[in-house]
């Protein structure tokens, strides 16, 4: 066991011990994070998953702002009891376009990985600006400034070429449309044949019920949408994952 | 007989020194407790042994399936499944048994109300209330005033179909104008007093008696032209204390000019055939059912 006996040289040198301590990080990074880039069953291709369109997108940008993810998870685990209060549980491909993801297990408020079309959008107007008025005993705070605070398309495009740096497949038509795509979601008169072409799914109507663009239309367009671009009654799970 | 240890002939051997001293502190090499070295190896027998039974070596296309084959997605299969066999034979007579008479049979009854409740907790309580006695704009269930019926058939399509649910073809659907604009003010103001009138509220009864032709004209297909409402149309009776938006003058004059109306999502897809009967039966009970 004399090799056991050489820690004393390790120890007696900063930069050897340094060194060798990466070696060591790095041989647990690669075990445990590189096969996820190359293994077939870590994520499960799923039918209907698509980027997020640019006013969902502004509306998930608030809902991190707002720091929503520390009360509220979006991952239903493979439970019983959370599948029945829930739905279906969370697959990873539904969050493959999520930067940063919002998984969690610590719930304050309910998990809303599915809350897409659970409630109408005057529920969350009303449920935003005060909470307490449909859930008595809820202890989450009012959000009622949202409904003043106005959104412009000015970022919008930036914020869709951010996601395409990361990995995010928008394609330059949804970049040259960026714009007009988060104006017209909003707008119940507009013209949405391309904005549901390049988003399929994609809510339109006046979120909010204001005729200003705010930050509450993003916002509710982003709850509404949660969870609802695969369509369960066709997936069929793998039972090996 | 006192225990006690045995004494030691000799004394501890020293342990080996290390060479470090540090202000008369010298650093000896005493080895670990044995009772601590052999359950960090028996932990790391027993990490190996984990990683042979469940998934977990990645190798090159995906990674060992482990021995004893588990996946979360089969556990939780084989729960559902446990859970769906033992309620199978209720579930099964729910479905058969025509919603009127349920409450002939005990069990059945008590189990649809069990689930009900649950049901109701977790999809229905956000906006009708844990109580179920609802807040503006979303209705109470525990009177016995319906907007779209009472009964157990009408509970039952409602939670099947929704109000206003976009994503189903037979949801009751009605809508109430805003006459903001169609009318006149001083007409609203007149059919504001009118249904003051027909509520038994203060009113002024000279407004009220010319808002009588617009009501007539306007408002009597849908909440009747004695103001006792129409269950097909959903329109809301007007000459009972209950207001789902209020029923002061001014949210009276707010409804009729803005119109307000809102949404209920349609269950089935979300809800077992099973759970929507349930929660139906539930709220039928709850206090209103006809």
């Amino acid at each position: 066991m004399s090799f056991l006996r050489r820690h004393k040289s390790l120890e007696r040198h900063a930069t050897l011990l340094l060194v060798a301590s990466f070696v060591v990080v790095t041989i647990g990074g690669i075990v445990e994070i590189l096969p996820l880039f190359y293994l077939e069953n870590t994520i499960e291709k799923v039918k209907g998953v698509r980027p997020y369109s640019p006013l969902e997108l502004a509306g998930r940008d608030i809902y991190v702002r707002e720091g929503c993810y520390t009360c509220h998870s979006q991952m239903i685990r493979p439970l019983r009891d959370e599948i029945e209060r829930y739905g279906h549980y969370s697959l990873a491909a539904e969050s493959m376009y999520d930067h940063p993801f919002q998984w969690g297990s610590k719930r304050t408020g309910p998990d809303l990985a599915r809350v897409g079309g659970r409630y109408s959008d005057e529920w969350h107007v009303l449920h935003f600006e005060d909470p307490q008025s449909v859930v008595p005993e809820s202890i989450m705070p009012g959000y009622g400034f949202l409904l003043n605070r106005r959104l412009d398309a000015r970022h919008v495009e930036d914020r869709v070429r951010v996601d395409r740096l990361v990995g995010v497949p928008y394609t330059d038509e949804m970049i040259e449309n960026a714009r007009a795509d988060f104006l017209a979601q909003a707008d119940p008169d507009a013209d949405h044949d391309g904005l549901l072409e390049r988003y399929p799914k994609a809510q339109t109507r006046n979120f909010d019920g204001q005729p200003e663009l705010t930050e509450m239309d993003a916002l509710i367009a982003y709850m509404q949408m949660l969870g609802t671009l695969v369509d369960f009654s066709t997936f069929v799970p793998d039972p090996d994952r | 007989m006192k225990r006690s240890r045995p004494a030691r002939d000799s004394a501890p051997p020293e342990p080996e020194y290390t060479g470090h001293e540090w202000d008369g502190i010298r650093e000896y090499n005493n080895p670990m407790p044995r009772w601590w070295l052999w359950t960090l190896y028996a932990s790391i027998i027993w990490g190996i042994a984990y990683t042979i039974a469940y998934p977990a070596w990645p190798l090159l296309t995906r990674a060992t399936q482990g021995v004893l084959d588990y996946s979360s997605r089969a556990e939780l299969a084989k729960s559902i499944k446990e859970f769906e066999d033992r309620n199978s034979a209720l579930d099964l007579a729910l479905l058969e048994t025509d919603l009127t008479a349920v409450h002939l049979d005990a069990d059945l009854l008590d189990y649809a109300l069990r689930g009900g409740a649950a049901v109701y907790r977790a999809h229905c309580s956000q906006c009708h209330g844990a109580g179920a006695s609802g807040t503006v704009g979303y209705p109470n269930l525990l009177d016995d005033d319906w907007l779209w019926g009472g009964s157990l058939d009408d509970i039952y399509y409602t939670v099947a179909h929704g109000i206003r649910s976009d994503a189903d073809e037979d949801t009751r659907f009605s809508q109430m104008p805003a006459y903001d604009g169609f009318l006149e003010p001083d007409q609203i103001d007149s059919v504001v007093h009118y249904v003051l009138a027909l509520s038994g509220q203060e009113h002024n009864p000279e407004l009220s008696e010319s808002g009588a032709e617009i009501y007539a004209e306007n408002c009597a297909v849908c909440h009747g032209e004695t103001g006792l409402g129409n269950r097909d149309e959903g329109g809301p009776r007007l000459t009972d204390p209950i207001w789902l938006y209020g029923g002061s003058e001014d949210a009276i004059r707010e409804t009729i000019r803005y119109s307000r109306f809102s949404v209920m999502p349609n269950w089935r897809g979300r809800l077992s055939e099973s759970h929507i009967r349930q929660v139906a039966i539930y709220v039928h009970q709850l206090g209103g059912g006809e």
